[in-house]
């Protein structure tokens, strides 16, 4: 099997999220970047895969300006084979990035596109599902365990209400929880190869497909901040508040 | 042009956060129209028709509509499409998986998780984990639309009565098969609309200890919540994870208990009314959201905290 694995640069994590001044977005310039959570999920769900002897190879995929290579070739210190880069200039909407994804699917043929559920960024929780539809293929989405079988995963979702199983036949499209499994670091040797391995470059404007917004960000604002509220000394201090100021008890 | 709301339901009853979701979808437009895709699920449609807000509703009846197929769903929901402006679901785990099947085959740029109706096609939105609010007009034609239950109040269940016309049931997936659910039975309310939430984090030390959290979830007739951490280590299963890869709440009093409040978890629970946060570290960022904050060890605060609720007369249901 094939696993092309697609993978988003991101605002760590970590960082503090400041909103620019004029409202036309967050700051970006000098904030630490790094792979979107889940997608490390989703890499190392098929470096597992292959070194169970049930995948060949491993393409990792990233959309995005030239710095976006940096989370490709974390991807291949981790075990995935070759990278492809699709430069884009300026931020996409997950319709037009499903687009693109097609376009390499259709030339890599992989049997598997696994992907992380949603991006810590723009929270929108749509590509793996929208690539799926394009393709007209299966998904199976929130995945936090995937057993391969015969042309078929069986996968447990995550979902409101407990845990869902369902089974897909391959081709198809799994996008990883975090619960999936742990992501591994990448090791000093395995980072020195990575730089060896190959990773192409397509400009997105010569894959033919519509990528510019249908959707306007008229404005970007930070949220009501909570005001400062009260340290108590002592649990009955608290059970009172709660039952006497708060009258929420 | 009308909107139509995809219903979430068990095939026995219509799940709480449509509702929510339907306050919102006729703030959109007012011809509001109702879709609901199940097997034998007549007493869904009846309950769905008698919302005032909802002007009509859709019913197809089929054994592939038994679960939440994305694939089988999506079918009979683009065979409706073209009479509707808008195709709207709440976004939670239900809708984030189904619509953007939808979109992408209506070729729409869907807006996810709205927290605000502006205008037809403007919205707002949280991004960045909260930490932004995004305000964004779609200029598709047809607009695809996921709406956050918890920032709006569920509408009136009774006085409507609506039209319920039957529909045929598009074609079924071959590639997906459902298997089993697990769901997680519980007598106590619904983390998502519970009015109190009571949640544990890492600083439980282990699945155990939250027997200190459900003793006083008991009192209170809170739900019980958990962090990603608590989730993760395995104290709780993930249907208790508040966050923003879990689920957002906003009730009136949210407990958090040995949670140190990375920005993560806030996301889920920073629009409670109150917050209460007991936490041995009095530099947690957790008490920076906290109306109320209670330093100390939990494991000696919340057996006092039943103690103390337990000599109050009157608790509030």
């Amino acid at each position: 099997m094939k696993i092309l694995v697609a993978i988003k640069r991101v605002i760590d994590y970590n960082v503090q999220i400041r909103v620019k001044e004029d409202g036309s977005g967050v700051v970006t310039d000098n904030v630490k970047m790094s792979t979107n959570p889940p997608d490390d999920n989703a890499i190392e769900e098929a470096v597992k895969i292959k070194e169970a002897g049930k995948a060949k190879e491993i393409v990792a995929i990233t959309i995005g300006e030239e710095k976006a290579q940096e989370t490709v070739r974390k991807a291949l210190a981790v075990g995935a084979d070759r990278g492809i880069h699709v430069k884009v200039d300026n931020v996409i909407e997950p319709l037009a990035v499903s687009k693109i994804l097609k376009k390499i699917v259709e030339k890599e043929n992989p049997d598997l596109v696994f992907m992380g559920k949603q991006a810590i960024d723009d929270d929108c929780n749509q590509t793996g599902q929208m690539l799926a539809a394009l393709l007209n293929w299966p998904q199976a989405t929130f995945a936090s365990k995937i057993e391969v079988k015969d042309n078929a995963l069986e996968v447990t979702r995550e979902i409101d209400e407990g845990l869902e199983t369902i089974e897909v036949n391959v081709p198809a499209i799994v996008t990883c929880d975090l619960r999936l499994n742990e992501p591994r670091y990448a090791s000093l040797p395995n980072i020195m190869k990575a730089k060896k391995k190959p990773i192409e470059q397509i400009n997105a404007s010569d894959l033919g497909v519509d990528i510019n917004p249908r959707i306007e960000q008229i404005k970007v604002e930070e949220p009501p901040k909570r005001k400062a509220g009260i340290k108590v000394a002592s649990v009955e201090e608290l059970v009172q508040k709660l039952k006497n100021e708060a009258k929420v008890i | 042009m009308s909107v139509l709301l995809i219903a979430e339901h068990n095939n026995k009853e219509v799940r709480p956060f449509t509702y929510n979701a339907i306050t919102a979808a006729s703030q959109i437009n007012e011809d509001l129209h109702v879709l609901v895709l199940g097997h034998q699920a007549d007493d869904v449609a009846k309950s769905l028709s008698e919302v005032p807000n909802v002007k009509k509703v859709i019913h197809v009846d089929n054994e592939i509509y038994e679960n939440y197929i994305a694939e089988n769903y999506t079918a009979a929901i683009i065979k409706h499409a073209e009479s509707y402006s808008h195709i709207v679901s709440s976004a939670n785990t239900f809708g984030k998986n189904l619509m953007p099947r939808i979109a992408a085959l209506l070729d729409t740029s869907q807006v996810s998780d709205i927290i605000k109706v502006i205008s037809e096609d403007t919205f707002l939105r949280p991004i960045y984990a909260g930490n932004a609010f995004a305000t964004v007009k779609s200029n598709d034609k047809k607009k695809c639309v996921t709406i956050r239950p918890t920032s709006f109040d569920p509408a009136d269940k009774s006085g409507g009565s609506a039209e319920i016309t039957k529909s045929d049931p598009a074609e079924a997936s071959s590639s997906t098969k459902f298997l089993k659910k697990e769901e997680v039975k519980s007598d106590r309310p619904e983390l998502g609309t519970a009015r109190i939430v009571i949640s544990g984090g890492r600083g439980m030390q282990n699945g155990e200890n939250f027997k200190l959290i459900s003793d006083i979830a008991d009192k209170l007739n809170a739900a019980i919540g958990a962090s990603r951490a608590a989730v993760d280590a395995g104290y709780i299963t993930n249907d208790h994870q508040v966050g923003q890869t879990g689920k957002v709440v906003v009730p009136d009093l949210y407990i958090a208990v040995g949670i140190s409040g990375a920005i993560q978890h806030l996301a889920g629970m920073k629009e409670s009314k109150v917050i209460v946060a007991i936490n041995k570290d009095g530099e947690a960022p957790i008490f920076s959201v906290a109306d109320y904050g209670l330093e100390a060890d939990l494991f000696e605060a919340l057996p006092q905290f039943l103690s103390e609720l337990n000599k109050l007369n009157t608790i509030q249901k």
